[in-house]
């Protein structure tokens, strides 16, 4: 059996898998509900100053009769008196010793304030800060936020302020709000920063009441930009952190993948691509805590299936895959195959190629059942058949190589080689 | 013994409620609905002999447009409503759906149907508005499923028309001629009601064909005249003891069942069903259902030639009733004028007959069974002598029509069991269309 046991920073915990600083991890009882359930560790809800949050909060974006495909929230961090959550804070870290306790924070602009809120955090004995650099409504208009994660400047003042306090690892989240993440994770890198975590919600609007003609979330007539998140946000999250992983400059530090981790195959994406462990809300705010079972047991026996022993055995293995569009070998080709006794003859291949695509399946009328069959010199080798497919591995994409050597876009170019004819 | 009133009220209502019960809210019918893959050229299609766009009137249950989702069923089927109750679905829509090939439930499209099209029936959406009327008067015969249908596309186009109905209701088999627990007297009357809704559609009950009127005169009022009269008559079993008490064909006794109270219908206590098609079945479980203690069906061939569908015998399987297959009656015989016993005849299957079916060849056996009751569902007959004395050209009763559905008499078209002698209320409904889309380029209004 493999072992699935994390180490961040020197932040230690049984499993990779931590609820993300948000709603669930706001009050002890859903802490000691987590633990109880098996989650590695938390990073408790943004501490600061005393905001209000309002009512309602959250709404949802359903798709093909799934509810919650994207999920957003405009809450601010928490609301409860900062007394209370340090307390709690004490007594979790005391009654689940083996869990990983990470505070997120959120101070006002000035280094006394930081200074004074890591003190304080620092004494109920939690084992490492996340700077909330990332939140994206409520917070930003008043300078704080992603306010200070869009601007490498101020990102980088804030946590050298952090630095100068903090005795414990300090991991910036950092906003996906920004055209990349890259200018400000490297300027809190260079800043002192111990690990980086990614991604923070993204700005929204989910959808509109055609009733009402007010968007979601209603407040009152009214509403306001959300934070979005969930499983639609999960490839916007894997790029923005294969960005990180791949520099040179921030890809020293730790990262903590966050965006849409629903299942233990989206965390082993999410390791592959370079991140140490993950953080997962969404998930749980629809499904509960029980769901980190079978996050552990899919996780132990996808190890146990490739080899691995331990998670530094395949974190970061998919990040050297991405490459630049110009590297692509050309001579790579692909085509369709369908496999007739697979085939359940809804033609939601055929449509899919005939409408919007190229053209490349043919159409056998039969009564009831129409036979498709692929027109191999037509197929570009698109996917879009295969995607559309209902039935697992009946469409293939076999390889058919044009020539078998290694050509790019720029040497066929160079060469003059043939460009497409129709 | 023969006799009525064997149940309590509650259990009558019990055996004769809905047998496909509609989904009662939203988002079972959602669930169900996103279940479909939205094929493309769709089997589902292929397998309706109307021709309904299933996959588009699915997809827009999933997009809470049921009013769209509405049209769509009855843009191709204006008793779509109906047809969601009655149809043997197993053979035809949900059939060729293509979930089958995966082993997996196919989907639920008559219960989907039924979801649309009653809401829209609830909510009395008229989906279509008739054109100015344009001076032409059609004639038709008979309200059933194909006179309705071909009524409404008539009426559409702006043409008046007027159906003569034998009986005091219209509806045809829909409301006379299946199982209590398909469709009830309210929901076919609703159904009637909601088809004629759309203005121009004017009904004459309890006026026959052969009785009160003739085809010639129907010719020299109207411009176009529309037949779609059914068949009527059960076919008889030529079999001696057939006048004894305690025998009834199917037709007559769902007839009763249908007009008139339960408790009121009579039922023996062992009860003999001739044949093996969906009005045996109708006939079979619904005696079980008022009180019989034994039903039998009898069918002179084997499972593998029997009319019915597989669905359509497993209700009456589950309802009790006994089959035995490769058995003919050969005689009827009674004590007092009243039935005692049926005498069968053993068959064996021989050579493929003209259906392609293996005829079934008598073996010289026989067997009894004691019975009180005899329903004879063996299949019912052309109107024959009213097509003959209107010099209609026909095949043992069933009209001729050529491929636009028009007789050899001009102006006159027909459609339905008139013309193929029998066959399901969809296939009714698709030939008066058929007929008025013929009879619209006639009075050359296309």
């Amino acid at each position: 059996m493999a072992d699935i046991s994390s180490n961040f920073l020197g932040i230690k915990s049984p499993n990779p898998f931590w609820l993300a600083s948000a709603p669930p991890t706001d009050k002890k009882i859903n802490v000691l509900r987590a633990f109880e359930a098996g989650w590695g560790g938390v990073v408790w809800k943004t501490l600061g100053s005393q905001v209000k949050n309002v009512s309602s909060r959250y709404s949802a974006v359903n798709y093909g009769g799934h509810k919650v495909m994207g999920f957003n929230n405009i809450e601010l961090i928490s609301d409860r008196p900062l007394d209370i959550n340090l307390k709690e804070i004490r007594e979790c870290i005391k009654l689940f010793p083996d869990r990983a306790m990470v505070v997120s924070l959120m101070a006002d602009n000035d280094k006394n304030s930081w200074h004074e809120l890591i003190k304080k955090v620092e004494d109920t004995g939690a084992h490492g800060f996340e700077l909330n650099f990332g939140c994206p409504h409520g917070m930003t208009e008043r300078g704080m936020g992603a306010a200070v994660g869009q601007d490498p400047e101020i990102a980088a003042m804030v946590v050298e302020w952090v630095m100068e306090a903090a005795t414990i690892p300090v991991i910036t989240k950092l906003t996906p709000n920004v055209h990349s993440v890259v200018p400000t994770a490297k300027a809190v890198a260079k800043a002192g920063s111990n690990g980086l975590s990614l991604i923070n919600t993204i700005q929204s609007i989910t959808g509109v009441d055609l009733d009402t003609f007010v968007p979601n979330p209603y407040v009152a007539g009214k509403s306001v930009y959300g934070g979005y998140c969930g499983p639609a946000v999960k490839p916007i999250a894997l790029k923005m952190l294969t960005s990180i992983a791949q520099n040179p400059e921030t890809n020293r530090l730790p990262i903590s993948g966050i965006g849409g981790v629903s299942n233990w195959k989206d965390a082993v994406e999410f390791l592959l691509l370079g991140a140490s462990n993950v953080q997962v809300c969404t998930a749980a705010m629809t499904h509960g805590f029980r769901i980190v079972e079978d996050m552990c047991e899919g996780l132990n026996n996808w190890m146990d299936e490739k080899g691995f022993k331990i998670l530094e055995d395949f974190i970061g293995k998919s990040v050297p895959a991405i490459t630049h569009w110009e590297d692509l070998d050309i001579n790579y080709h692909h085509v369709a195959n369908i496999n007739q006794d697979k085939c359940i003859h809804c033609g939601l291949c055929y449509i899919a190629c005939e409408d919007t695509s190229h053209q490349s399946i043919s159409l056998q009328p039969g009564q009831p059942y129409n036979i498709y069959t692929i027109k191999e010199e037509e197929c570009v080798g698109c996917n879009l058949c295969q995607l559309v497919c209902p039935v697992n591995e009946c469409i293939t994409m076999v390889e058919q190589r044009v020539a078998p050597e290694y050509i790019n876009w720029v040497e066929w170019q160079k060469r003059g080689l043939p460009l497409n004819d129709h | 013994m023969i006799k009525n009133n064997r149940l309590t009220a509650e259990e009558y209502e019990k055996n004769f409620s809905d047998i496909h019960p509609p989904f009662d809210n939203e988002t079972a019918a959602i669930v169900e609905a996103n279940r479909c893959l939205f094929c493309y050229d769709a089997p589902c299609i292929k397998g309706c002999p109307t021709s309904i766009d299933i996959p588009k009137f699915i997809k827009q249950i999933t997009t809470q447009n049921v009013k769209g989702s509405a049209h769509t069923i009855f843009v191709s089927n204006i008793f779509g409503a109906g047809c969601s109750k009655v149809c043997p679905v197993e053979k035809l829509c949900e059939g060729n759906c293509v979930y089958n090939l995966l082993e997996e439930k196919p989907i639920e499209i008559a219960r989907l149907q039924r979801y649309a099209s009653e809401m829209a029936m609830a909510n009395n959406w008229q989906m279509f508005e008739r054109k100015p009327d344009n001076g032409k008067k059609v004639a038709i015969v008979g309200a059933g499923p194909a006179g309705l249908s071909c009524a409404h596309v008539l009426s559409r186009e702006g043409v008046e028309v007027t159906i003569f109905e034998k009986e005091e209701k219209a509806g045809g088999l829909m409301t006379y001629g299946i199982a209590a627990y398909k469709v009830t007297p309210e929901f076919c009357a609703n159904e009637v009601n909601y088809i004629t809704g759309i203005g121009g559609i004017h009904i004459e009950y309890e006026k026959s064909l052969g009785k009160d009127f003739t085809v010639a005169e129907l010719q020299t009022q109207y411009d176009a005249v529309f037949l779609g009269m059914g068949v009527g008559l059960a076919r008889q079993l030529d079999i001696p003891g057939e006048d004894l008490e305690g025998v009834e064909d199917a037709i007559t006794f769902i007839y009763n069942l249908r007009s008139k109270e339960l408790p009121a219908i009579a039922v023996g206590d062992r009860v003999a069903v001739i044949g093996m098609g969906m009005t045996a079945i109708d006939a079979a479980t619904q005696a079980k259902r008022l009180g019989a203690n034994e039903v039998t069906m009898l069918y002179r061939r084997t499972q593998s030639e029997m009319p019915c569908t597989q669905h359509e015998m497993d209700i009456a399987l589950l309802d009790g009733c006994e089959i035995i297959w490769l058995a003919a009656p050969k005689e009827i015989k009674g004590v007092d004028g009243k039935v005692t016993t049926l005498v069968c005849s053993k068959m064996k299957l021989g050579d493929a007959d003209a259906s392609g079916r293996r005829s079934p060849v008598d073996t010289g056996e026989t067997f009894t069974l004691a019975v009180d009751m005899v329903i004879k569902a063996a299949g019912q007959m052309p109107f024959f002598d009213i097509v003959e004395q209107n010099n209609l050209q026909h095949k043992n009763g069933k009209i001729n029509i050529d491929a636009t559905g028009g007789t050899n008499l001009a102006g006159v078209y027909a459609g339905g069991d008139a013309v193929n002698g029998g066959k399901e209320v969809v296939n009714a409904v698709q030939a008066g269309k058929d007929a008025a889309a013929s009879i619209l380029q006639y009075m050359g209004l296309v």
